[in-house]
């Protein structure tokens, strides 16, 4: 019997008074990509800064591989947050020193091959660098610790559809088989052939969840049809 | 290929395993490439492609040693019967829409013949 990668139980959490997350449910085991859906204000963001132990002051239950956010879940955690978290002078290699220094994990050989397999410049501060370049290299670094659990908060917005898909390749390619990774979206058909499971969320609870193949099989249709159906109704 | 997103994608792996396999595309005795490139190759999830490969193992199509990985099978009856059940598929398709068409079976296989031929031409 393993340990689930993410279990939650009963987790709420409101920013002053107006609730965000609503005695939320979640057990997800390693070894899955787990696409988290819902629109705008569903609490994705609030639940991936929660599991990344960054939010604290909320109700419930969370456990990390057996650990309750904190230094220990931390270590076992890369988290790529949906706004740029690097210093713009940075180039390619102070990024990668910087990530060198603070987590053990890290793997250096492997940040510099995503960054090559994304062709990215080298000579060029994050400053220089066009918004789909600036996520890669963030999803490069992301990607290359070996950590349990991989949050990454909308990777692929903002950016347009060739590069989607070559980010897809990036994460798929560098995905641990004995990882989690759950990645927030509201371009469900971008990643609709990837995922194994779903959650999607409507305001701060799970509204359904379920292997994205049995899903399709119950109800006939896409992941994102459904997604609209269901939101719809 | 191309996924239909609204059907369950291990099982549209397992067709196109065997239709490889069937076609000669994947020859008997071959290894079966990675999990992993596999799921490059498809742009899909690498844990579909695993249960859609175990599915082909259950149909006899493929075998897997421990360590050496999986190859596809040396018994030629079995690929002879992936075959035919690839052209059963097929002609079940062109029997419902020739049906849909109001052709008659004779009409039908008159029609078969003359493209079959006007094709052979063509080559």
């Amino acid at each position: 019997m393993t340990i689930p990668a993410v279990e939650v139980t009963n987790l709420s959490k409101a920013y002053r008074g107006r609730p965000a997350l609503r005695e939320l449910d979640l057990a997800l085991p390693q070894g899955r990509i787990v696409g988290l859906m819902g629109d705008n204000g569903s609490g994705k963001t609030t639940l991936l800064k929660i599991l990344a132990g960054v939010l604290s002051d909320w109700q419930g239950t969370v456990r990390i591989a057996g650990h309750a956010p904190g230094a220990a879940s931390k270590a076992l955690v890369s988290f790529l947050p949906d706004a740029s978290f690097l210093p713009d002078a940075h180039r390619p290699a102070d990024s990668i020193a910087l990530f060198e220094r603070f987590f053990a994990d890290f793997d250096s050989g492997k940040a510099r091959e995503m960054i090559d397999f994304f062709a990215l410049p080298w000579d060029r501060s994050l400053k220089e660098m066009s918004k789909g370049m600036r996520e890669k290299l963030q999803i490069s670094l992301a990607m290359s610790r070996r950590a349990r659990v991989y949050l990454l908060d909308e990777p692929i917005s903002g950016v347009d559809p060739a590069s989607r898909d070559v980010i897809m390749r990036g994460i798929l390619q560098n995905f641990d088989d004995d990882s989690l990774l759950l990645v927030s979206t509201h371009l469900i058909q971008d990643v609709e052939q990837i995922v194994d499971a779903v959650v999607f969320l409507k305001d701060g609870s799970v509204l359904l969840s379920g292997t994205a193949d049995d899903l399709r099989d119950e109800h006939g249709m896409g992941l994102d049809s459904l997604f609209r159906k269901v939101y719809a109704s | 290929m191309q996924i239909d997103d609204s059907r369950p994608i291990w099982a549209q792996l397992v067709d196109e395993f065997r239709r490889r396999i069937a076609v000669g595309h994947w020859r008997p005795g071959d290894k079966v490439p990675a999990v992993r490139e596999l799921a490059l190759e498809l742009g899909v999830n690498p844990n579909t492609v695993q249960k859609s490969l175990a599915e082909v193992d259950r149909l006899g199509l493929t075998t897997t040693e421990r360590t050496a990985g999986r190859f596809v099978t040396q018994d030629v009856s079995a690929i002879r019967a992936a075959r035919a059940a690839l052209a059963a598929t097929t002609a079940d398709g062109f029997a419902a829409a020739a049906t849909g068409l109001g052709m008659s079976l004779e009409e039908a296989t008159r029609l078969l013949e003359q493209r079959w031929n006007a094709r052979k031409d063509d080559q």
